[in-house]
């Protein structure tokens, strides 16, 4: 009883099957990999404004302006299991109404193969920093970074990097119109 | 004419042989049922394994890649993180990474996702005047990532006539196939 059908259905069978293994054996082969790694972050010139967001609320919000230095060399997170790294810099604070505010203000994707070695200097936010109200100045802001590793298959993991970096922002609003943050990829 | 051996088999067939078949067709689609059932009580996730289904994600997750969720209440959102949130008045949810993340004291939650592929983010997509999401839009967290599989239920919902004709090949096998 070997009809074409059969056969098919059993060369199907075998192919899902390896194909099954392989992934388990990938997976597995990487799941106990932490990922870690250390990452320079830098704060120049932070300034609060008090503007306009039409982007939520329509009322006057605090906006804080900053450039960032970022020195990292990420290549060895890249092992077989890894498909793409995407990286973000979150800005955590304290304010009187909220227990925690996390804003991205730099994100990255690397994707394998591409190099990981980064250096910024001096680059300004990619997304702005609104606050949700007005209570930024004088705030202490923590800037980290972390990474959500993309697998081949397997876990989405998010782990944040060794070192981070605090600043407080001034206790006065910033008027002038010169410097506001531009889209930098 | 081996192919076309199932109608031996049915000729052959008794009463006792054909209500076994149909409680063996039961117990496959019960079973299916059990597991799904069973991965939403360890997920607490009403569905915990979505199908992406755009390119809004992309190089991360491509149309067609399976996502494994959880939706702990006692795990709380974070920026970064890759949440599948429902916007009232859209059926199919969403797949997108937290931008920010603003948590009272008193544990209210309102948080703003983007798509990786995106230039901006979502406040256009969400319901007219919405601005920020909340838990009760959440379906879960993005945990697990598969490849690919999800391609054949794209397959199948583009095609709906394949679909009726793969599950009704399907059920007509399992009714008439006979263990030796």
């Amino acid at each position: 009883m070997h009809s074409f059908l059969s056969r098919l259905n059993t060369l199907f069978a075998f192919t899902i099957s390896v194909l099954a293994v392989l992934t388990i054996g990938v997976f597995i082969s990487t799941y106990f990999e932490k990922y870690h790694e250390t990452v320079s972050i830098g704060v120049n010139k932070p300034i609060v404004k008090h503007m306009t967001d039409y982007s939520a609320n329509r009322k006057k919000n605090d906006l804080g302006v900053l450039q960032l230095n970022l020195d990292m060399n990420l290549n060895q997170l890249f092992d077989w299991n890894v498909k793409v790294l995407f990286l973000y810099l979150i800005a955590e604070y304290v304010t009187p109404t909220n227990s925690l505010n996390q804003v991205v203000l730099w994100d990255k994707i690397i994707r394998r193969g591409e190099n990981a070695r980064i250096y910024l200097h001096d680059i300004a936010t990619k997304y702005y920093f609104w606050d949700d109200g007005e209570n930024l100045r004088s705030n202490n802001v923590t800037l980290s970074l972390a990474w959500n590793i993309i697998p081949n298959a397997g876990r989405l993991l998010h782990v944040p990097a060794n070192g981070s970096t605090s600043f407080i922002f001034s206790d006065q609003y910033t008027t002038s119109r010169a410097a506001s943050p531009k889209s930098s990829s | 004419m081996e192919l076309f051996s199932f109608v031996d088999d049915i000729k052959r067939m008794d009463k006792r042989q054909a209500i076994y078949q149909i409680l063996n067709f039961g117990m496959i689609i019960s079973t299916a049922l059990m597991i799904w059932k069973g991965l939403m009580v360890v997920t607490s996730s009403e569905s915990p394994i979505v199908v992406v289904l755009s390119g809004s994600m992309e190089p991360a997750f491509y149309r067609g890649d399976l996502l494994m969720l959880t939706n702990y209440r006692e795990e709380p959102i974070r920026a970064g993180d890759i949440v599948v949130f429902r916007i009232e008045g859209r059926d199919i949810p969403i797949v997108h990474r937290v931008l920010k993340v603003h948590e009272r004291d008193d544990g209210y939650v309102k948080f703003l996702t983007k798509g990786d592929n995106n230039q901006v983010d979502d406040r256009g997509l969400y319901a007219p005047g919405q601005l920020w999401l909340e838990k009760k839009d959440v379906i879960g967290r993005a945990r697990g990532f598969l490849p690919y599989i999800g391609m054949v239920t794209i397959v199948m919902n583009d095609h709906p006539q394949l679909k009726y004709l793969v599950l009704a090949v399907l059920g007509f096998f399992v009714l008439v196939h006979r263990e030796n």
